[in-house]
């Protein structure tokens, strides 16, 4: 049986880092969700890819933070911040594909 | 520095003008902090701020902050830093801050010494760095050109903790900087004092978000940051609000693409052995941050530049046969328009804004057949003048308004506005010409001048 991520994560984000990036964060509810992911792989780059519709080389980084239980998740936007067909200049927006990851 | 005596700092809000409680700023100012800091700017809200040269926070609330924090720094003695004036830096926003605290001074009847630094970089300068292979893009940005340059309305570099501690040591009682990296407004004092610059630098870039680096987080309240020999505490000013190991773990991850090693001028902070330890009453202390000088002392050019005028037109739709075909639709009255105009590429001046399909998250939207019950449809036309996005915004509105799409049984008008007039011009817009490191090549780029303030008079 498939679990919902909201199971095990307490902060999903997205974000601008600087005008040029766009950056994900999943921080887990404890220790043992954020082990259990990190060790499975459960996130991964080829599966960031497939979850928000990009090729795999505009993930830039994928780093796990254990300070803050978290998966740091790092992509190319898609045009810099403001440039003609923007729709979300802060980056604040793109976050809900991550909402439907299952483990 | 003698053995671990403490060096606290205060951060009233996150960014200057977004306010903050005066009780959580007289209890920060009741632990005698060593320096006031506020960063008063960010990349953030897009590029039309710099480029235009205004500030995107309001004035009467930049004022309202700043009042706080020069009458009661420069009455106790406290040292005040701003970095980053006016939101992006530049030197019409440096004026803007600057006419502000002219205004508290005399107000007040303030007397003080105040640092001004300016953080524009000349074009000449910057051109004459591309020639020589001194100027290399940031991750996913493309190579900077002279046209490029030359298009720049406003072209600045995020100063380092440098200019500023220098300003300091001439004994200036207020520092106001152009672009600054963040935390540097936070870090200079205390780095001038012998104080980690490592870990100097890490505490500003938490403060340098107040209290949304606390839970629950607020980007309009009080923080105090408290720099040790070896370690930094930081402590809420609100009892509304606490530090924890993970609130404070977790703003280490805002807003950077790697929370291990945060690049800034001249180097970067390595985070690989740091450490978050909750130490009671909602405090948390950190340890182990490090600097880590680059061989050459880079800094981040930031500059915008126009590429044309906006006009929108919003309005709505309740018609189920037109949503369901909505994206049919508007690519048909696209079509329509270029052929009127075939000398124009539409397809960079017209967008359609969907709302309640993908209006906000555009092409990386994954549900490609949900719709809602309505829908909003801004109508964006860019151009290169004012009267021809008016003309094209004007023209796709009447277009899409009476167009006669395939099954059409309502055939009184397509949309509904909410207001009249429909349309409405957004000015000149701008896009981020300038993100990239350049090699100064020791050419020292940034002073301070002075001005001092006797009884809220400027002495000339």
């Amino acid at each position: 049986m498939k679990r919902n991520i909201l199971e095990a994560a307490k902060v999903i984000r997205s974000k601008n880092a600087g005008p040029y990036e766009l950056t994900f964060d999943i921080m887990f509810k404890n220790k043992e969700f954020y082990e259990m992911f990190k060790s499975q792989q459960i996130i991964n780059r080829k599966q960031m890819a497939g979850v928000l519709k990009i090729d795999e080389s505009d993930i830039l980084n994928l780093v796990w933070f254990a300070p803050a239980n978290a998966v740091k998740i790092t992509i190319k936007r898609p045009i810099s911040s403001g440039a003609p067909g923007e729709t979300d200049i802060y980056g604040a927006q793109q976050h809900a594909p991550l909402l439907a990851i299952e483990f | 520095m003698s053995n671990n005596e403490e060096f606290r700092v205060l951060s009233p809000t996150a960014i200057l003008g977004y306010g903050f409680p005066e009780a959580s700023f007289m209890r920060g100012m009741a632990r005698k902090p060593h320096l006031i800091g506020v960063d008063a700017g960010s990349t953030d809200p897009g590029p039309y701020y710099l480029g235009a040269g205004k500030s995107f926070t309001d004035r009467a609330f930049v004022k309202r902050d700043l009042r706080y924090m020069i009458r009661e720094g420069v009455k106790n003695g406290i040292p005040v830093v701003v970095g980053t004036a006016g939101g992006s830096g530049a030197a019409p926003h440096l004026e803007w801050c600057r006419q502000i605290i002219v205004e508290i001074a005399k107000e007040e009847k303030l007397s003080f010494k105040m640092g001004v630094i300016a953080s524009d970089v000349s074009k000449d300068a910057v051109k004459k760095a591309l020639r020589e292979g001194r100027i290399s893009p940031l991750t996913c940005v493309p190579e900077a050109t002279e046209q490029m340059i030359d298009e720049t309305t406003y072209l600045v570099a995020q100063i380092g903790i440098e200019p500023i501690i220098e300003a300091l040591k001439d004994g200036c009682d207020v520092v106001l900087a152009g672009r600054c990296y963040d935390p540097a407004c936070f870090a200079a004092l205390p780095v001038m004092k012998g104080y980690s610059e490592g870990l100097a630098l890490h505490m500003g870039k938490i403060l340098e978000c107040a209290a949304i680096a606390a839970t629950p987080g607020s980007g309009a309240d009080c923080a105090l940051g408290i720099l040790k020999k070896d370690s930094f505490i930081l402590e809420a000013l609100s009892p509304k609000r606490k530090f924890t190991c993970e609130s404070a773990a977790a703003h280490t991850l805002y807003e950077k693409s790697d929370p291990y090693h945060l690049p800034g001028p001249g180097g970067s902070i390595n985070l690989d052995g740091c450490s978050f330890t909750d130490i009671g009453d909602g405090r948390v202390e950190v340890k182990g941050s490090v600097f880590e000088p680059t061989p050459k002392y880079l800094i981040k050019l930031e500059g915008a530049r126009p590429i044309g005028y906006r006009s929108v037109s919003i309005a709505g739709t309740r018609d189920p046969i037109m949503i369901a075909g909505i994206e049919k639709i508007l690519g048909e009255v696209k079509q329509q328009l270029k052929e009127m105009s075939p000398d124009e590429d539409r397809d960079k001046q017209l967008f359609f804004h969907v709302y309640g399909k993908n209006g906000v998250m555009g092409a990386l939207e994954p549900l490609q057949n949900a719709t809602s019950h309505e829908l909003c449809i801004i109508i964006e036309a860019l151009c290169p003048t004012q009267e021809q996005a008016d003309t094209l915004c004007s023209v796709a509105r009447s277009t899409l308004l009476h167009y006669g799409y395939e099954g059409r049984i309502s055939t009184a008008g397509n949309l509904a506005f909410p207001f009249s007039p429909s349309d409405i011009k957004m000015g000149q817009v701008f896009e981020f010409s300038l993100y990239h490191l350049m090699d100064p090549a020791g050419e020292k780029l940034f002073t301070h001048r002075i001005e001092t303030f006797k009884d809220g008079e400027i002495l000339k």
